[in-house]
C-alpha cells in the first residue's frame, strides 16, 4: 500500500492560518490502513485546529468526511455537497493523489496537502512501515530470491552488493538492511549461486520513471 | 478589581479522569468509603481498561472545556488485558507532543498507575493533578472563550 504520514503541525497551521472555515477530508484506503488520513486521524487533526485556534479572538470551523476513495472519481463525486466555496480550504488526508483528484474535479476550491506521501511498502509490525516496492513498472524479485533491490538497495543495484555493505547493514546506515546480504544469504540457501553470478544486464527503465508519467488503459473496463 | 481578576479569583480547573474499572475506579470508590477528601474538580469517566483510552478522548474533553485531563490505569504488569495500561501511556505521551505542537502545555494530560486497593493514593493522584492544571491555570482555549 501507499505509506503517508502527517505533515508537521506548523506547516498545516500555515495552511489555515488566514481562513475562518476549512474541512479536513480523509479517505478509507491506504491511508487509513497505514493510521495515517482515516477517520480517526481526522477526527484528531480537526480537534487539535480547533483547540489551536480557540485561543484566538475568531475560533477556526474545522468540519471533518470521511470518504471511501479519494483516488476515485465516483467517490470525489460523494464530497459535491462539501463544495462551491463553502470553506476556505478543504484539507485532504489522503495520500497525494487524493488532493490532486479532489482539485481537478473542484477547481474553485483551494485543496491543501495535509499527508507527505512517502513510500510503496508493508507494516513490519503494528506502527512501523518499510519500503519495498518503486514501481519499477517490470518486477524481477523472482531473480533476486523475492527481494526488491530497486527499492531495497540504497543505489538500487543489480549486481550487488557493493564495497560498503558490512555486517548485513548498507552503508548509508546502520539502520539499514542490505538487501545484498539478504539476496546472497537466500541464493546460497536455495543452492542457486552458480545461476546467479551471471552478470544482470542494464535494466530497461522505460516501464519506470524514465518514460515520463505512466498510464494503463484496459479496453476491456472502459465504458 | 478588574473583571479579568475577578473571573480568576473564581476559576476552579474542570479535570477529566478516566478511569479503569479493575483498578482506578474501585480505588476511587474505596477513597470513598474511606472518607479521603479529594477535589470535586476531577470528573470520573469509567473506561473497561485504559487500553479503550484513545487521543480523542482527550482532545474532545478539553474542547468542551476540561482544562486537565487525566488516564489512571492499574500499575503496569498488571493490566488485565496484558498491555492496556502500556498502550494508554504511550497514547498520552503521544498526545503530550501533540499539544505542546498547538501551544498547549504537555502537562495537561497525564497517565497514573495504582492498584484497586490504592483508595488513598486515588485521593493523593487528584490532589496533586489538581494542584498542578491550578498553577497552570485555565485552559488556553478558555481564556479568550471566557473573558
Ligand atoms: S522490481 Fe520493480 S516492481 Fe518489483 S518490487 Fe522492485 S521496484 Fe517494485
Ligand atoms: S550496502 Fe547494500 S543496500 Fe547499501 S548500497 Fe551497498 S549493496 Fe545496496
Amino acid at each position: 500500500m501507499i505509506i503517508a504520514e502527517r505533515k508537521p503541525m506548523e506547516e498545516i497551521k500555515g495552511f489555515v492560518a488566514d481562513k475562518k472555515k476549512v474541512c479536513v477530508i480523509g479517505c478509507r484506503g491506504c491511508v487509513t490502513v497505514c493510521n495515517a488520513g482515516g477517520t480517526k486521524e481526522v477526527e484528531v487533526l480537526a480537534s487539535l485546529l480547533r483547540l489551536d485556534s480557540s485561543k484566538n479572538d475568531s475560533p477556526l470551523q474545522v468540519d471533518e468526511f470521511t470518504l471511501e476513495r479519494q483516488c476515485d472519481p465516483e467517490y470525489i463525486d460523494e464530497v459535491s455537497h462539501l463544495m462551491d466555496k463553502r470553506y476556505d480550504a478543504i484539507l485532504s488526508m489522503a495520500c497525494s493523489i487524493g488532493p490532486q483528484f479532489l482539485s481537478r474535479r473542484y477547481p474553485a476550491e483551494r485543496v491543501y496537502p495535509v499527508l507527505n506521501t512517502c513510500f510503496l511498502g508493508g507494516a513490519l509490525a503494528h506502527g512501523i512501515w518499510a519500503e519495498h516496492c518503486q514501481a519499477c513498472g517490470n518486477c524481477i524479485i523472482h531473480k533476486f530470491g523475492g527481494l526488491c533491490p530497486i527499492s531495497r538497495c540504497s543505489k538500487s543495484l543489480l549486481n550487488g552488493p557493493c564495497g560498503g555493505s558490512s555486517g548485513g547493514k548498507c552503508e548509508v546506515s546502520k539502520e539499514i538492511d542490505c538487501v545484498w546480504q539478504l539476496i546472497v544469504e537466500k541464493i546460497l540457501q536455495e543452492g542457486k549461486m552458480d545461476d546467479f553470478m551471471k552478470i544482470d544486464l542494464v535494466k530497461d527503465w522505460r516501464s519506470s520513471r524514465d518514460g515520463g508519467p505512466r498510464k494503463i488503459v484496459r479496453q476491456e473496463l472502459l465504458k | 478589581m478588574t473583571a479579568e481578576l475577578a473571573v480568576n479569583i473564581a476559576w476552579e480547573p474542570k479535570i477529566i479522569a478516566f478511569c479503569c474499572q479493575y483498578c482506578a475506579y474501585s480505588a476511587a470508590d474505596m477513597a470513598g468509603s474511606m472518607r479521603l477528601q479529594y477535589p470535586t474538580d476531577v470528573e470520573i469517566v469509567l473506561i473497561p481498561c485504559t487500553g479503550r483510552f484513545d487521543v480523542i478522548l482527550a482532545l474532545r474533553a478539553m474542547e468542551k472545556g476540561a482544562d486537565g485531563v487525566y488516564v489512571a490505569g492499574c500499575l503496569e504488569g498488571n493490566c488485565h488485558f496484558l498491555d492496556g495500561n502500556i498502550r494508554a501511556r504511550k497514547r498520552v505521551n503521544f498526545l503530550k507532543g501533540e499539544l505542546k505542537n498547538i501551544g498547549f502545555e504537555p502537562e495537561r494530560i497525564e497517565m497514573f498507575n495504582l492498584s484497586a486497593s490504592q483508595g488513598p493514593r486515588f485521593a493523593e493522584i487528584a490532589r496533586d493533578f489538581t494542584n498542578r492544571i491550578t498553577e497552570l491555570g485555565p485552559s488556553p482555549a478558555k481564556k479568550v472563550r471566557n473573558f
